[in-house]
């Protein structure tokens, strides 16, 4: 039952996100729509030495899009810039803990998708 | 007919629908989600298809199936037949004696025809109006012209208050809103556009499933829809255009079937509507579309948009009851309502009464300027036709009290 999707946990994530808000100077930055349903963040960090030191990201989504943001923004702290890529959406959903529909997939790999952009092009 | 409609509950002056006796024709509504009712809430998307739309595609592969348009033997002039009357049959459920009628594969496709195939060549500068409450499907076309474009706002209940100046050389416009279930004043709007010389194309992908459409007494000089949200098959849409303005329109899509004579050199195009109509078209949904077409009148245009409205007003009233629940749009509408839970993203919502067996659609509806206009990201909508009851309605607003309670709140 897709309603488990929407555990304790997932909805503390919702209503009060981890490294919510706006960052000055950040050394990277993207951001980017799900054109299908309108979701939108903005994902910023800083780096040192290759490590990403700190994460803010904000925007507008469903629940399971949110929580997904920032359980990843927890996630990519202290990791090293170029481990980002390597990231796949199993070990997202395992952090997430739940069970995702097919139809709620893409609220999930949104966060995925545009931190995975942070350092292509966008070398402030 | 007696049998889709309650001969004895003689509302003022219309019948109302046998809903129960409408809904048995629809096999998909017999289907459980959850191990619930399915309670689809979604026509303004696309619509359901009642059987005899199904058969129809089911009878013509097994008899009548063949190229419309290129033979002489049997069976492909009994299909040829049947495309053709199709033509006949909608020029006559739009009142539009004085109009050609062009098969496109859907609305969309209709609004670029005329963008690209009319507008660009004999406006190509004339300014454009339009409005704030259009579907992507009548904003993005424009850009692909140079043409400068205004957009007229709505005010906060949804409702257009047009006017027009004199620099305008065509208006495009919404009939019903997506959205907010607005009617458009279409008849006072061609008006102005007539005394100001304005080209005028109407959008009817939401008010032709639900209303008697006269082109005759709104006179504009287009006229489009999509058949699949009026119970024909996806795949079909209809440019209805003022016949003398088809001489002046270029065709958008080239090939076969839409020529006269064709050399190494060159080629010179078919009369109209077949210059417009390059390929093989979609038969099986333009016969579905015939078929669609006699079930709807069968229960009679002007019955549907009185149940329609008849059902949206009883589900705007109900929702209103919902709390914390902000509705968009004007009292006076059709067919539809957004919404949104406060502190809820209408994702989950329509996430969460999926559960229960209700469809409803989430997300910016294509509209994504409107969405702006009222400072949200996404809405959820819910859309009825003739299929849908007040239990329908009901089934709704309990699964919504049920989100809050997800929620925690
Ligand atoms: C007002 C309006 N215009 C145009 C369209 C586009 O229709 P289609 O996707 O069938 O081309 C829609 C469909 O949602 C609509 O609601």
């Amino acid at each position: 039952m897709s309603l488990d999707m929407y555990a304790e946990e997932i909805l503390d994530h919702y209503r009060n996100p981890k490294n919510f808000g706006e960052m000055k100077n950040p050394d990277y930055e993207y951001e980017e729509l799900n054109p299908i349903c309108g979701d939108k963040y903005k994902f910023q960090i800083k780096v040192e030495n290759n490590i990403i030191k700190s994460v803010k990201f904000n925007g507008d989504g469903c629940a399971i899009s949110m929580a997904s943001c920032s359980i990843l923004s927890e996630f990519i702290k202290e990791m090293e810039l170029s481990k980002i890529k390597k990231i796949q959406i199993d070990e997202l959903l395992k952090l997430l803990k739940i069970n995702v529909s097919l139809a709620r997939m893409k609220c999930v790999t949104l966060s995925l998708n545009i931190i995975k952009k942070l350092n292509i092009n966008n070398d402030l | 007919m007696e049998i889709y409609l309650k001969d004895i509950t003689n509302i003022g002056d219309y019948l109302s629908l046998n809903v129960s006796k409408i809904k048995k024709d629809f096999p998909i509504l017999k289907r459980k989600i959850n191990g619930n009712k399915f309670i689809y809430l979604d026509s303004a998307s696309t619509s359901q298809k009642p059987i005899q739309v199904i058969n129809s595609i089911k009878n013509f592969y097994e008899k009548n199936n063949s190229n419309v348009h290129r033979s002489i033997y049997k069976t492909s002039e009994e299909s040829t037949k049947m495309f053709e009357l199709t033509r006949f049959k909608i020029k006559k459920f739009l009142d539009a004696e004085d109009y050609e009628i062009i098969f496109t594969k859907n609305c969309t496709e209709a609004i670029n025809l005329v963008v690209n195939g009319w507008v660009k060549k004999n406006i190509p500068k004339g300014k454009i109006l339009s409005s704030v409450m259009e579907h992507h499907s009548n904003i993005v076309p424009w850009f692909s012209l140079k043409n400068p474009i205004k957009f007229l706002d709505v005010n906060n209940y949804g409702e257009l208050n047009f006017n027009i100046d004199n620099n305008i050389k065509m208006v495009s416009l919404t009939h019903v809103s997506n959205v907010l279930g607005t009617i458009n004043n279409v008849k006072e709007i061609s008006e102005k556009c007539y005394e100001n010389g304005s080209y005028f194309m109407l959008d009817g992908a939401q008010s032709t499933p639900h209303m008697k459409i006269s082109l005759k007494k709104i006179n504009c000089d287009f006229f489009t829809f999509s058949g699949h949200k009026m119970l024909s098959p996806t795949g079909v849409g209809v440019l209805a255009v003022k016949k003398e303005l088809t001489e002046k329109m270029n065709p958008i899509l080239f090939g076969s079937d839409m020529i006269k004579e064709v050399n190494l050199e060159n080629f010179t195009v078919a009369d109209s509507p077949y210059k417009f109509e390059a390929g093989t078209p979609n038969i099986e949904s333009v016969i579905g579309l015939s078929s669609a077409i006699d079930y709807l009148e069968k229960i009679g245009m002007r019955n549907i948009e009185k149940h329609t409205k008849k059902i949206t007003k009883y589900a705007f009233e109900q929702l209103q009851k919902i709390k914390n629940i902000k509705i968009y749009g004007p009292k006076k509408r059709i067919g539809l309502i957004s919404f949104n839970l406060k502190n809820i993203h209408s994702h989950d919502v329509a996430s969460i009464i999926n559960e229960y067996g209700i469809a409803i659609r989430s997300g910016h509806h294509c509209a994504q300027p409107l969405m702006k206009r009222f400072n949200v990201s996404s809405m959820s909508r819910a859309s009825f036709y003739l299929y849908n009851d007040e239990y329908d309605v009901d089934s709704l607003i309990n699964s919504l009290n049920k989100v809050y309670g997800v929620f925690k709140l």
